[in-house]
C-alpha cells in the first residue's frame, strides 16, 4: 500500500491504496465519486473517461502510481466547467440519454473534443467519440448535441 | 419476450384492486392501489395477510411543498418509463409537471404488471399494459382533490376545473393541491371515474423530455453498481470455464495475501460451483480472483462447440421439425421448376446483451429479514429467489429496484442466477452488506445469450413472381425450456419465441409450412431485445427482398402487394416510410444503395429505408428513415429516441465481431475487444423517425426498432455487391 496525493476537480485528495489500483476504482471506491463508470476494464468502452492533465483518458487502465502531479477532472466538475456546462445543457435539450450509464464518459470525451476543436466536423466527432460505446445506441443524438454545443461556444 | 405464466395472469385478473388514500403526517396526500389480497388468500385457504401500508403500495404522494412523487411500477433501463408513466398519471391528475418527481417502485404485489401478473419489464409492454392503469390512478386522485375543494366551497364538483396542481371553483376560488391534500384524503375513492378525452391531454401525446436527463449527465444518478452502504464488502466470483462445471479443488493462498481480501470460499451456482472472493473493495477482489488456482472438474458437462453445433443444426434443418404453422400444400414447391425456387440457409450466432452497466446485486441478510438492491426486469422472480436462498418468505426481502444501465433482456432471467449468487454470499456474510459484481469478462463469457439459429427456407415462386409455396425450418435452443414460462410459450413442441416473425408473418403466402427443432445445448440462452424477431425478421425480410428483385418489382410495392389486407399497421408504416424517404431514395449518390425492410413485432408496425455504401469492406449507414405505427403515441419524443437508438442496437448483429462462439465448451470472447458492439462509426449517421397518427391503444416501442435494421442494410449491400448475406456476423462485405 502506498499513499498518493491527487488533485481531483481542483481539490487536493490523499489515498492509500495498492500502487496498481486503476484511477477508476480510486475515484469510485476511495473518493466515493461514482459518476465515473466501470464498463469493461480494458479501455474498450470509454465509460470511465476522465480528463488527466487535460487529456481524455480511460481511467480503468491508468494505475494510480502513474498519475504523478497531473490534475484529474471528472464528470462531477462539468457543471462548473464553461464547456462542460454547455455540453450538459445540449445533452439535456436533445434528450440524449437513455439508460445513461455511458453518458458520463461520452460527455467527458465530448468536452475534451470541443476544448481542442471548438468547431468539429463529423469526422472529428467520429474520431474523438469513436471509443465510447453506448449500448442503447444514442449516437445520433450525441452527434447532434455536440453540434449544438459547438454552436453555443465562442 | 412475449408472455408470462398464464396461471399468475389469470389469478391477477380475478382479483380486484382498489384505491386507498391517507394523509401524511405533514398533511400531504398518499394514494395507494391495493389488491384484494384477503379474497385471494381465501381462495387459497390461507389466513388473510395484514393489509399493507405505505411505502410499498403508493403510486402518488402529494407533498406539502407541492412536489408530487409518482411511483413507476417497473424498471427504468433506458426505455423511458420513468418519464412516460408519470406523464400519463400527471396528465389525468392535472398535476403541475414541473413539480413531478418519479421513483422506481420496490418489489410489491401492487406493482405487478397488470397483464403479465408479475412485476416485470418485457415484451415491450410497459406503456401498452400500464397506460390505462396510470390514467385511472391520476383521474381518481384528481376526483378526490376536486371533491375536497367542492366541499369547502359548497359547490358541485362538476363546477370545478383543474390545472397545474390547482382546483378552480365557479366563483373564482382556487386552491392548491398541496393545501387540499389532507381534506382529499378523507374523501371516498370513486369507484369509477371519467377519463379525459384525448383532445384534453396536456402532456400525453406531446414531446416531453425525460425527467432523468440531468442526473444522468452530471454523474449524480445512482445505478445499482454505485450503491455504497456502511461496512459493505465487494464480491466477485470465479465461474467455471465450461457452463455447469464444478470446482474439484482450489488453492487460495496467493489470493488471500492481497491486502483487503476478507474471505475466499466455494459456492454453489445455479449450475455447477464457483469460488467467491470477498474483499473491502472491487480491485483487491479482482486481483485475488486472478490469483486463484482452481482445478475444475470438466468431465460431467457437455462441451458445446460452435463448429459442431453449426454442422448439427444444418443437418437438422434438412428435416421437418415440430410444426409451428401449416396451411395449404407445401409440396407445391416440388411442382415448381428448379429455376423458380429459392433454397436459402441462414446462420445466426449466439449474441451477448452486454448492457453497459455490468450485472450486480447487493444484499444484506439479517437473519429474519433481508434487503436487496438490483436493476431487475423481474422483481417478483428475483425477490422470491433471494428469499428462497436465504430461507425467508418473499415479503421478508425488501427489494429495491435500482436504476439500471441497460439490460435488453439480460436482467429478466427466470433462474435469477445473479441474485442467487449474491444471496448465497450474503447468507455467509450475515449482517454485512455485500455487493456482487460481475466483471465484463463474467458477462461476455457467462452465457444467457440470444441463441444461435439456423434457418432453412425453400420457396417455390409462381409465374407472377409471388411466393406460391414456402417451407421453412428453424433450428435453435428454446429460451423458455425448463422455466415456468414453457407451459405458456411452448406449444406443440415449438417455442413461440423462436419462430415469432416467421410463423405469424403478415405476408400472405398461400402454401406455408414452418417447423422448428429445439436441440438441448449446454449454453444458457435468453431473450435478447426483440427476441425471435432478431433472426426471423432478418430471414423473412431478406427473402422477400430477393423475391422482389427476382420479380423486378420495387421492393416497397412488392411488400405492399404481398401483405395481408389486415396488416394495417405495417401498411401504414410502409406508406409513411415511402413518402418520407422518397426525396433521398431517388437522389442517391453514386456507390450508395437503398435497402428496405418492414416488420411488425409486439403489435407495432415498422418500416425503414436505409442509405448504405461500403467503406473499408464494411457497411456505412448514412441515413435511415423509419416509419412506425405504435397506436396512440404517448410520448413521441421517447418513441423517436427508441427508434433512433434502437436501430443502432440492431446493428450489433452485423458487426464483424458481433458473435459469441464456443470451442470445446469455452467461450472464445472475453470482453469488448472480442465481442464488439457498434460504436458511433458503425451506427447510422442520421435517423429520421415518423409516427403514423393513430387513436388505437398504444403498443410497445422498446423492441420493435431492432428487427428491421439489419435486413434493410444487407438488402442494400446486395444491390451494391450482388451477394446475398445469409450468415452472421457480417465479417466482410
Amino acid at each position: 500500500m502506498e499513499t498518493y496525493k491527487l488533485t481531483v476537480n481542483g481539490q487536493p485528495k490523499e489515498v492509500t491504496v495498492d500502487p496498481g489500483t486503476p484511477l477508476l476504482w480510486v475515484l469510485r471506491e476511495d473518493l466515493k465519486m461514482t459518476g465515473t463508470k466501470y464498463g469493461c476494464g480494458i479501455a474498450a468502452c470509454g465509460a470511465c473517461t476522465v480528463h488527466l492533465g487535460g487529456v481524455a483518458t480511460r481511467s480503468c487502465v491508468v494505475p494510480v502510481s502513474l498519475i504523478g502531479d497531473r490534475p484529474i477532472v471528472t464528470i462531477e466538475a462539468m457543471a462548473e466547467d464553461p464547456v462542460g456546462r454547455v455540453v450538459q445543457d445540449a445533452w439535456v435539450s436533445h434528450d440524449v440519454v437513455q439508460c445513461g450509464y455511458c453518458q458520463s464518459g461520452q460527455i467527458m470525451s465530448a468536452v475534451a473534443l470541443l476544448k481542442s476543436t471548438p468547431k468539429p466536423t463529423d469526422t472529428h466527432i467520429e474520431a474523438s467519440m469513436g471509443g465510447n460505446l453506448c449500448r442503447c445506441g444514442t449516437y445520433v443524438r450525441i452527434r447532434e448535441a455536440i453540434k449544438t454545443a459547438s454552436q453555443q461556444l465562442p | 419476450m412475449t408472455a408470462a405464466p398464464n396461471s399468475a395472469n389469470d389469478l391477477l385478473l380475478s382479483r380486484r384492486s382498489f384505491l386507498r388514500v391517507s394523509a401524511t403526517l405533514a398533511g400531504g396526500l398518499i394514494v395507494s392501489l391495493y389488491r384484494d389480497i384477503p379474497l385471494l388468500a381465501q381462495e387459497g385457504g390461507q389466513a388473510a395477510p395484514k393489509p399493507k401500508v405505505y411505502p410499498p403500495d403508493a403510486f402518488v404522494q402529494i407533498k406539502p411543498d407541492g412536489k408530487i412523487l409518482i411511483t413507476v411500477n417497473r424498471l427504468e433501463f433506458g426505455q423511458g418509463v420513468h418519464t412516460s408513466l408519470p406523464m400519463i398519471l400527471a396528465d389525468e391528475m392535472d398535476a403541475d409537471w414541473s413539480q413531478v418527481i418519479a421513483e422506481l417502485a420496490p418489489a410489491a404485489d401492487v406493482y405487478r404488471d397488470p397483464v403479465y401478473g408479475m412485476q416485470m419489464v418485457g415484451g415491450s409492454g410497459s406503456i401498452a399494459h400500464s397506460f390505462q392503469q396510470y390514467r385511472e390512478l391520476g383521474a381518481k386522485t384528481r376526483a378526490m382533490l376536486v371533491a375536497a375543494a367542492a366541499a369547502q366551497w359548497n359547490v358541485a364538483p362538476a363546477q370545478c376545473r383543474t390545472e397545474a396542481s390547482v382546483v378552480h371553483g365557479p366563483g373564482g376560488q382556487s386552491a392548491r393541491y398541496a393545501a387540499l391534500a389532507e381534506a382529499a384524503a378523507q374523501q371516498p375513492v370513486p369507484a369509477t371515474v371519467q377519463l379525459k378525452d384525448p383532445s384534453q391531454f396536456r402532456l400525453v401525446g406531446k414531446r416531453v423530455r425525460r425527467l432523468d436527463s440531468r442526473s444522468k449527465c452530471d454523474g449524480s444518478v445512482k445505478f445499482g453498481l454505485d450503491l455504497d452502504l456502511p461496512g459493505m464488502k465487494t464480491a466477485v466470483v470465479a465461474h467455471p470455464p465450461v457452463f455447469g462445471a464444478r470446482v474439484k479443488s482450489f488453492d487460495d493462498k496467493p489470493a488471500r495475501t492481497v491486502a483487503g481480501v476478507r474471505d475466499v470460499f466455494e459456492i454453489p451456482l445455479v449450475k455447477g460451483t464457483g469460488v467467491a472472493v470477498i474483499a473491502d473493495k472491487f480491485w483487491p477482489a479482482k486481483q485475488a480472483r486472478d490469483l486463484l488456482q482452481i482445478d475444475w472438474d470438466l468431465s460431467a458437462v457437455e462441451h458445446a462447440d460452435s463448429a459442431q453445433l453449426w454442422s448439427h443444426y444444418k443437418t437438422l434443418a434438412r428435416t421437418p421439425g415440430n410444426v409451428a404453422v401449416s396451411h395449404g400444400d407445401q409440396t407445391k414447391i416440388d411442382t415448381v421448376a428448379a429455376a423458380n425456387r429459392i433454397i436459402a440457409e441462414y446462420a445466426f450466432p449466439y449474441l451477448a446483451h452486454a448492457p453497459m452497466e455490468p450485472l450486480n446485486t447487493t444484499i444484506r441478510f439479517d437473519g429474519d429479514r433481508a434487503e436487496a438492491w438490483a436493476g431487475s426486469q423481474f422483481q417478483t422472480v428475483d425477490q422470491a429467489a433471494i428469499a428462497e436462498v436465504l430461507g425467508l418468505k418473499p415479503e421478508q426481502v425488501t427489494f429495491h429496484t435500482a436504476m439500471a444501465g441497460g439490460g435488453f433482456g439480460r436482467r429478466a432471467v427466470a433462474d435469477s442466477h445473479v441474485q442467487r449468487e449474491a444471496a448465497v454470499i450474503a447468507k455467509r456474510l450475515r449482517g454485512t452488506p455485500v455487493k456482487l459484481i460481475w466483471t465484463r469478462e463474467d458477462d461476455v463469457q457467462g452465457g444467457y445469450y440470444r441463441p444461435m439459429h439456423v434457418h432453412r427456407a425453400e420457396i417455390g415462386i409462381s409465374p407472377s413472381g409471388m411466393p406460391l409455396a414456402w417451407r421453412h425450418v428453424i433450428v435453435g435452443q428454446s429460451i423458455v425450456a425448463g422455466t415456468p414460462f414453457a407451459a405458456i410459450i411452448v406449444k406443440n413442441g415449438v417455442d413461440a419465441t423462436a419462430v415469432e416473425g416467421t410463423a405469424d408473418t403478415h405476408y400472405d403466402i398461400p402454401n406455408f409450412h414452418v417447423s422448428a427443432h429445439h436441440p438441448a445445448v449446454n449454453v444458457p440462452v435468453l431473450w435478447w431485445r426483440s427476441v425471435g424477431h432478431t433472426h426471423n425478421a432478418f430471414v423473412m425480410e431478406t427473402l422477400i427482398d430477393e423475391l422482389a428483385t427476382r420479380a423486378k418489382t420495387d421492393p416497397i410495392a412488392y411488400r405492399r402487394q404481398l401483405l395481408k389486407p389486415d396488416a394495417k399497421k405495417l401498411r401504414a408504416a410502409l406508406d409513411l416510410m415511402e413518402e418520407k424517404s422518397a426525396s433521398w431514395r431517388t437522389t442517391l449518390p453514386k456507390d450508395h444503395a437503398v435497402g428496405i425492410a418492414c416488420h411488425e413485432s409486439f403489435e407495432t408496425g415498422v418500416a425503414c429505408a436505409v442509405d448504405v455504401s461500403i467503406e473499408n469492406k464494411r457497411p456505412r449507414i448514412h441515413r435511415v428513415t423509419v416509419a412506425v405505427d405504435p397506436g396512440f403515441a404517448v410520448n413521441p419524443l421517447t418513441i423517436e429516441s427508441q427508434f433512433q437508438a434502437g436501430v443502432a442496437f440492431g446493428v450489433t448483429q452485423l458487426m464483424s465481431k458481433g458473435a459469441i462462439t464456443l470451442k470445446d465448451g469455452r467461450v472464445e470472447q472475453r470482453n469488448f475487444d472480442g465481442y464488439t458492439p457498434p460504436y458511433i462509426v458503425d451506427a447510422p449517421v442520421a435517423v429520421d423517425v415518423h409516427i403514423v397518427p393513430s387513436t388505437e391503444a398504444p403498443s410497445g416501442c422498446g423492441e420493435p426498432p431492432v428487427p428491421v435494421i439489419s435486413p434493410a442494410v444487407v438488402n442494400a449491400l446486395a444491390k451494391l455487391t450482388g451477394k446475398r448475406y445469409r450468415s452472421l456476423p457480417l465479417v466482410t462485405v
